[in-house]
C-alpha cells in the first residue's frame, strides 16, 4: 500500500464516518458541525486528485455557505436546538432500497461510461497518468470550458438563468407587502 | 556538494536556505516533508509572536492620537513588555466554563479560530521565492479559509449557553458574510488584470501597483477587509464600550485571549494582502519600471545577491504602512450602527463594485494588445475615476433629495403652520 493510498484511506474513513454522525446524532447542531467535517474531507479528496480549484469551491460553497445557512435555519426553527426526537423515520426499507439503486446506478454508468477523458482508462483501474501541465493550466481551461460556445456555454447560461431566476423569486417572496408595512 | 557551515549560514541570512538544503541533499526522500515542517513551524510562530508587538503598537499609536502617553512602566521607557505581562495575566487566569455550555463547541471555537488565521499564511509572499506554497487559486484559497472562520463564531456563540454571545454571533455572521460578496467581487478586478490567482503570480504582473490603477477596487477590498477583521468602524460587534462584547462574552483567560490573537493575526494579513494585491507585495514596480523606461532591464529582485532580504524590507514596509492605516482609522472613527452597516453594504457597495468589474472587464478587453503598461494604467486610472465621479453625483442627488423630502416634512409638521390653517 503506498502512502497516498493509506492517506485516502483516512481521509475517505473520516468523511464517511462523520457522514454516518450526521444521519444518527439527536443533537442538531452536532450534526451540522459533523456534516461541515464531511464536507471538508470531500475537499480534502479534491486536494489528493490535484484540483486545487474545486477544493477551495467546496470550502467557500459547502462550509462557508451552506452549512452556515442550515445551521442559521436550525438556530431560527427550532426552539432549543437539543431537540430530543429520534432522528430516525419509519421508513429504512425504502431508503435502503433507494440507496442501494442509486450506488448501483453510479457503479454501472462510471464503470460503462467513463473513458470520457483523456486516454481510456477504465474506473477501477490503475490510476491515469496525466502531464503536470493539465493541473497547471487547469483554472484557464475551466474557465473556456465554461464560455466557448465548442465547450459548455449552453448549460452555463441555462444553470445562470435558473440562479436568477430563483434569485429573482427570492426577493420577490421577501419584499414587504403593503398591509404589511401599514401593520 | 557537501554541507559547509559558512555556507549554511549565509543562506540563512539571505533567506536562501532552503534552496541551499535542496542543492545539497537533492533527491533525498523526506528532505521536502521535512522542509515543509520546518516552514510551517517558523512561519506560524513569527505569526504568534509579532502579535506581542502588533497589541504594544496598537495601544502606543492610538496613545499618541488621544494626546495620552500609553503603556510606560513595564520593561523600560516605551513599556515594550507591556504585552508579555498581559500574555502572562491571560495565560494565569481561572478557566471558566458556563454551566449548561456545548463543551465541544466552547472548547474547540478559539483553537479553530487561530487555525484557520494561521492557515491563509500559506500563500502569503514575503519576498522573491519564500512563500509557503505557490497554489494557482492563491487568492481563492484565501477567500475560502477566510469563510471558514464564520463557522468559528457560531460555534463561540452556540456554545457558550448565553443568549447575548448567540446574539452577538448572529450579527457577526451576518456583518462577515454580507462583506465577503464586495470583497470578492472586488479582488475580481486584479485578478482580471494579472490574470492569475496565484499571489507571487499577481506582483509579478503589476508594472504599476494596482493600487494607482484600480484605486476603487483597492478602496472597496480594503473597506471590506476593516468589516472581515471586525476593526473600526465595524466593530459594533464587541463594540465594549457599548454592549457585552458579543460572541466571545463568556470565555476568560488564554481562550479568550486566541480570539484576540486570532484578529490581530488577520488583520496583519489583510494589510499584507492589500500590499501583495495593490502595492506591488515584495517588488518594487515603481523603480523597476523607471529602470525600464531609461532603457535598463526591469528590476529582478531574486537576481541580486541579498534581494530577498531586500523584497523582505520591502514587504513588512508596505505591510506596516497599511497596518497603520488600520490604526489610525480605529483612533478617528466612529462606530457605525449594524442597519448603517448593512445598508452601506448591500445599497453601496455592491452595486458599485458590480460596475467597477463590469467597466473593467470590458476596458481590458478593448485595449488593444501591445499598448503599453503606462498608457493601460492610465486607461484604467481614469475609468475608475469616472466610475468614482458618477457614484459620488448618485449619492449627492440622493442625499439632497432625502434632505428636501426631510424638510418638506418638517415644514408640514410646525406647529403655527398648522395652526395658520
Amino acid at each position: 500500500m503506498t502512502f497516498e493510498q493509506l492517506v485516502f484511506i483516512l481521509i475517505s474513513a473520516v468523511t464517511l464516518g462523520t457522514g454516518l454522525i450526521v444521519v444518527t446524532y439527536k443533537n442538531l447542531f452536532h450534526a451540522a458541525l459533523a456534516m461541515m467535517a464531511s464536507f471538508l474531507g470531500v475537499a480534502a479528496l479534491y486536494v489528493m486528485l490535484d484540483v486545487g480549484f474545486m477544493a477551495a469551491a467546496q470550502l467557500l460553497v459547502y462550509i462557508g455557505a451552506i452549512s452556515i445557512l442550515i445551521i442559521f435555519a436550525i438556530m431560527m426553527t427550532r426552539r432549543v436546538m437539543d431537540t430530543q426526537e429520534s432522528p430516525f423515520n419509519s421508513q429504512p426499507g425504502l431508503a435502503l432500497f433507494t440507496a442501494v439503486i442509486s450506488f448501483a446506478l453510479i457503479v454501472a454508468v462510471l464503470v460503462q461510461f467513463w473513458p470520457l477523458a483523456v486516454d481510456a482508462t477504465r474506473v477501477f483501474g490503475s490510476k491515469p497518468i496525466l502531464p503536470a501541465s493539465v493541473f497547471q493550466g487547469s483554472i484557464p481551461a475551466l474557465g473556456y470550458a465554461f464560455v466557448s460556445a465548442a465547450g459548455y456555454v449552453l448549460p452555463f447560461e441555462i444553470a445562470s438563468m435558473l440562479l436568477l431566476a430563483a434569485l429573482i423569486g427570492a426577493v420577490a417572496i421577501a419584499w414587504p407587502t403593503s398591509e404589511e408595512e401599514e401593520a | 556538494m557537501s554541507f559547509n557551515l559558512g555556507d549554511f549560514l549565509l543562506s540563512l541570512i539571505k533567506f536562501t536556505v532552503f534552496d541551499y538544503i535542496r542543492s545539497i541533499y537533492p533527491d533525498s526522500p523526506g528532505v521536502e516533508i521535512v522542509l515543509d515542517i520546518v516552514g510551517v513551524v517558523v512561519v506560524s510562530t513569527f505569526c504568534l509572536l509579532i502579535v506581542i508587538f502588533l497589541i504594544w503598537l496598537e495601544r502606543k499609536v492610538i496613545a499618541r492620537m488621544q494626546d495620552r502617553i500609553g503603556p510606560n512602566r513595564v520593561g523600560g521607557k516605551y513599556g515594550l513588555l507591556q504585552t508579555v505581562a498581559d500574555v502572562l495575566k491571560l495565560l494565569t487566569k481561572e478557566e471558566i466554563i458556563p454551566t449548561g455550555a456545548d463543551k465541544f463547541a466552547y472548547n474547540l471555537a478559539p483553537f479553530l479560530i487561530v487555525i484557520t488565521a494561521l492557515l491563509m499564511w500559506a500563500v502569503m509572499p514575503f519576498a522573491p521565492g519564500v512563500i509557503g506554497v505557490d497554489l494557482n487559486v492563491g487568492v481563492f484559497y484565501i477567500l475560502s479559509i477566510s469563510s471558514v472562520s464564520v463557522v468559528c463564531l457560531l460555534l463561540a456563540g452556540w456554545g457558550s449557553n448565553n443568549k447575548y454571545a448567540l446574539l452577538g454571533a448572529f450579527r457577526s455572521v451576518a456583518q462577515l458574510v454580507s462583506y465577503e460578496v464586495p470583497m470578492i467581487l472586488s479582488l475580481i478586478a486584479p485578478i482580471l488584470l494579472a490574470r492569475t490567482m496565484s499571489t507571487q503570480g499577481i506582483i509579478a504582473a503589476q508594472k504599476v501597483p494596482y493600487m494607482l490603477m484600480i484605486p476603487l477596487s483597492a478602496i472597496i477590498f480594503f473597506v471590506s477587509s476593516l468589516a472581515e477583521t471586525g476593526r473600526t468602524p465595524f466593530d459594533l460587534l464587541e463594540a465594549e464600550s457599548e454592549i457585552v462584547a458579543g460572541f466571545h462574552v463568556e470565555y476568560t483567560g488564554m481562550k479568550f485571549g486566541m480570539f484576540f490573537l486570532a484578529e490581530f493575526v488577520s488583520t496583519l494579513f489583510m494589510s499584507g494582502l492589500f500590499a501583495t494585491i495593490y502595492l506591488g507585495g515584495w517588488n518594487l514596480p515603481i523603480i523597476s519600471l523607471l529602470m525600464e523606461l531609461a532603457g535598463g532591464a526591469p528590476l529582478n529582485l531574486d537576481a541580486i545577491a541579498f534581494g530577498r532580504v531586500i523584497g523582505l524590507v520591502v514587504y513588512f514596509a508596505k505591510t506596516f504602512a497599511v497596518y497603520f492605516v488600520f490604526i489610525w482609522i480605529r483612533g478617528t472613527w466612529p462606530r457605525f450602527r449594524i442597519d448603517q452597516m448593512l445598508n452601506f453594504n448591500w445599497k453601496f457597495m455592491v452595486p458599485l463594485t458590480i460596475a467597477l468589474v463590469f467597466t473593467v472587464a470590458i476596458l481590458d478587453k478593448v485595449i488593444p494588445v501591445g499598448t503599453s503598461d503606462l498608457v493601460r494604467a492610465g486607461i484604467h486610472l481614469a475609468s475608475n475615476l469616472i466610475v468614482g465621479m458618477i457614484t459620488m453625483e448618485i449619492l449627492r442627488r440622493n442625499g439632497r433629495r432625502q434632505r428636501l423630502a426631510a424638510e418638506a416634512q418638517a415644514q408640514a409638521n410646525r406647529p403655527d403652520v398648522a395652526a395658520a390653517d
